[in-house]
């Protein structure tokens, strides 16, 4: 038997077996995955979406899965000071309106205890965040090089082969959604688990939120519910006057949040 | 620990810009002010400044060779800086740094020195031997021609530089300025008044160096100070500081009267992690007590060792104050969260990457530069009375 023929035989396997193991949308894009390069795959037209999410904050139990399944799905340093996506507890008391007690110790990361130190009086909600996807990127903005960059499909990105570190996206973000990562020596921040979107998936964040606070939407997709959803509740984004176009969609977002 | 009161954004904990990032503005402000001061004796032809004119080139040279050196040191990669030149982002304020400073460097103090120089380079060329000769002949670029004609065109090419380097001053600091005025994400940073302070604050510090660094080289050569020279640029030196203390006053008062969300985190963090660096160091050691020493000499007739001892003092409390001022921006910017829920601490190490080691190197680079700048290109006139003397034949004496 040739070498050839044992070669196509090999081929014929692998390639069955990718079809039977995965969607066709999926093994369409397998190579360009495995390559690391998703976004060039055939079947995803970047041009075709606009990502963007919904954080439901009168949905979130601040259990903290977000951030566990985001730092391991991203491999986001595990220290207190290095978060892709964190949660934020907020107490306000009913005296204090614009003096909230906010704290997020190891961004959430273990989850909320003394949930009833407050008293009763006092109201009490979890905020995720993450970068926000701007449209208008202040870091985008500043970077001097162009190592951060919009997507076509509107998510915000940065080149770890292009980055200085000169950390002035990390100062132009009015979030806080940046960290350096001292392995790097470059910044990093949230990708939509850009890796998972191109392939059909949703982020890990959103996938392991056991109520469904967080919801990836696609704007450019007519059918997304988000489009309901944006007629049918009271949405609004953090620091709206900051116009960064923001993208995280907040459903039930209390005055007192920054 | 992270030093955190109230509530930080957890990637803040951490500051991102540290003392290197202060030196930046410190040093390019020097460089600009010192500009400015050379600028006084050859565009508006204040003659009593002659004695600095050259002294204060070198030593914005000096200060500008320095300058982008912490800011490579603060770099993850610093060996992808030249980045910014062949692939420069046009939105970023930052990326116009290289250009602004190439141009600055190499288009504006290079050229004025070396067409300020030309005669003394092609006489000293010619009257040395063996390597010094080559080096000379290296810096005259073999271009020997020292005629009548010739020097005045050098004359005329090295006012049109002064000309344009002015406007090019204000940009190199005005701009440094932009990187944090731009900033709208933090409100401390964020003022249209702040390219504005900054350029009026480096005026001041260049011109208070410039001043400090004569006074003390002309002691150590034992030569006399011309009263006339530190008088005329004391003078200058109060104008610009009043313009100056105006301008930083006005921001202050326009941000406690205009009292938006920013103001109780910026108020408190004034009263309580600032205070000493901004109420007592740059207010009132670096500003109110130098201002009151230099308006004195505009109303009092002190002697002329009092004056001097009054120069000194107020040059030196300038340096200090503008400092601190560089200080207060950068660091105070990044002390309180920008949920203005909370405060953290800056931690200055010693001998580390970006400690107080590094900063006191980057601080005494410019002296060591300086020195060796006036060697080979000796400022000093041969009789600082007598402006005309060099361009008439008489050789230059270190």
């Amino acid at each position: 038997m040739s070498t050839s023929a044992t070669s196509n035989r090999r081929d014929f396997l692998k390639d069955s077996g990718k079809w039977i193991l995965l969607t066709g949308a999926a093994t369409l894009a397998w190579d360009f995955v495995a390559e690391g390069a998703p976004e060039q795959a055939p079947n995803y037209h970047a041009i075709d979406h606009w990502w963007g999410m919904i954080i439901d904050i009168e949905k979130c139990i601040g259990c903290g899965n977000c951030v566990r399944a985001c730092k391991a799905e991203n491999g986001v340093p595990m220290t207190d000071d290095a978060f892709r996506t964190w949660v934020e507890r907020y107490v306000v008391m009913p005296d204090e309106p614009d003096k909230p007690i906010v704290d997020s110790p190891n961004g959430g990361y273990d989850g909320f205890v003394n949930l009833k130190q407050y008293g009763d009086g006092a109201k009490v909600f979890f905020v995720p965040k993450m970068c926000n996807h701007c449209a208008h990127s202040p870091c985008v903005q500043v970077c001097p090089v162009g190592a951060t960059f919009e997507s076509p499909d509107g998510v915000v990105l940065v080149d770890k082969t292009r980055c200085l570190g000169c950390r002035y996206c990390v100062q132009a973000c009015p979030y806080g959604c940046r960290y350096i990562d001292p392995r790097t020596e470059t910044v990093d921040k949230c990708t939509l688990c850009y890796h998972r979107i191109a392939k059909g998936l949703t982020t890990a964040c959103c996938e392991t939120c056991p109520t469904g606070a967080r919801v990836l939407v696609d704007l450019k997709n007519p059918k997304d519910p988000i489009h309901e959803f944006m007629r049918t509740h009271k949405v609004n984004v953090l620091k709206p006057q900051m116009a960064t176009g923001s993208k995280a969609y907040y459903n039930g977002l209390d005055g007192a949040v920054r | 620990m992270h030093g955190v009161q109230g509530f930080m954004y957890p990637n803040e904990l951490e500051l991102q810009w540290s003392i290197l990032i202060v030196l930046y503005p410190y040093l390019t402000g020097l460089v600009a002010g010192a500009f400015i001061l050379a600028s006084l004796e050859r565009v508006f032809n204040v003659a009593a400044v002659k004695p600095t004119y050259r002294l204060a080139l070198l030593t914005a040279l000096a200060f500008l060779i320095v300058a982008p050196l912490p800011l490579q040191m603060h770099l993850g990669h610093p060996e992808r800086s030249w980045e910014m030149y062949v692939t420069p982002h046009t939105t970023s304020a930052m990326a116009m740094f290289g250009f602004v400073y190439l141009w600055y460097l190499m288009v504006v103090l290079v050229l004025e020195i070396w067409f300020d120089y030309r005669r003394e380079l092609v006489v000293t060329w010619r009257a040395s031997t063996g390597l010094k000769r080559q080096f000379y002949g290296v810096l005259t670029l073999w271009s020997d021609n020292i005629s009548p004609e010739a020097l005045a065109i050098d004359h005329k090419l090295g006012g049109i530089l002064t000309v344009v380097g002015i406007p090019s001053a204000f940009l190199l600091h005005g701009y440094v300025g932009f990187i944090f005025g731009s900033i709208k994400a933090n409100p401390w940073w964020s003022t249209p008044l702040m390219p504005v302070v900054f350029l009026f604050s480096a005026i001041v510090s260049g011109i208070a160096a410039v001043m400090l660094i004569y006074m003390v080289t002309s002691k150590l050569r034992k030569t006399e100070i011309s009263m006339l020279c530190v008088d005329t640029i004391a003078k200058y030196l109060y104008y610009a500081f009043i313009v100056d203390f105006t301008l930083e006053m006005l921001d202050l008062i326009h941000r406690l009267y205009v009292a938006d969300e920013s103001l109780l985190a910026l108020d408190f963090m004034v009263k309580t992690k600032l205070f000493y660096s901004q109420i007592v160091i740059q207010i009132l050691i670096g500003t109110a007590v130098p201002l009151a020493l230099l308006a004195s000499v505009q109303f009092v007739h002190w002697s002329a060792a009092a004056r001097k001892a009054i120069y000194s003092i107020a040059g030196v409390l300038i340096m200090i104050g503008i400092f601190a001022m560089r200080w207060n921006v950068v660091i105070g910017g990044q002390l309180f969260s920008k949920s203005f829920l909370g405060y953290t601490t800056y931690k200055l190490d010693f001998a580390t990457k970006e400690g107080m080691l590094p900063a006191l190197v980057f601080l005494i680079m410019p002296f060591l530069i300086l020195w060796g700048l006036v060697k080979i290109l000796p400022p000093w006139e041969p009789d600082a009375t007598d402006a005309g003397a060099l361009r008439h034949g008489t050789s230059t004496g270190a």
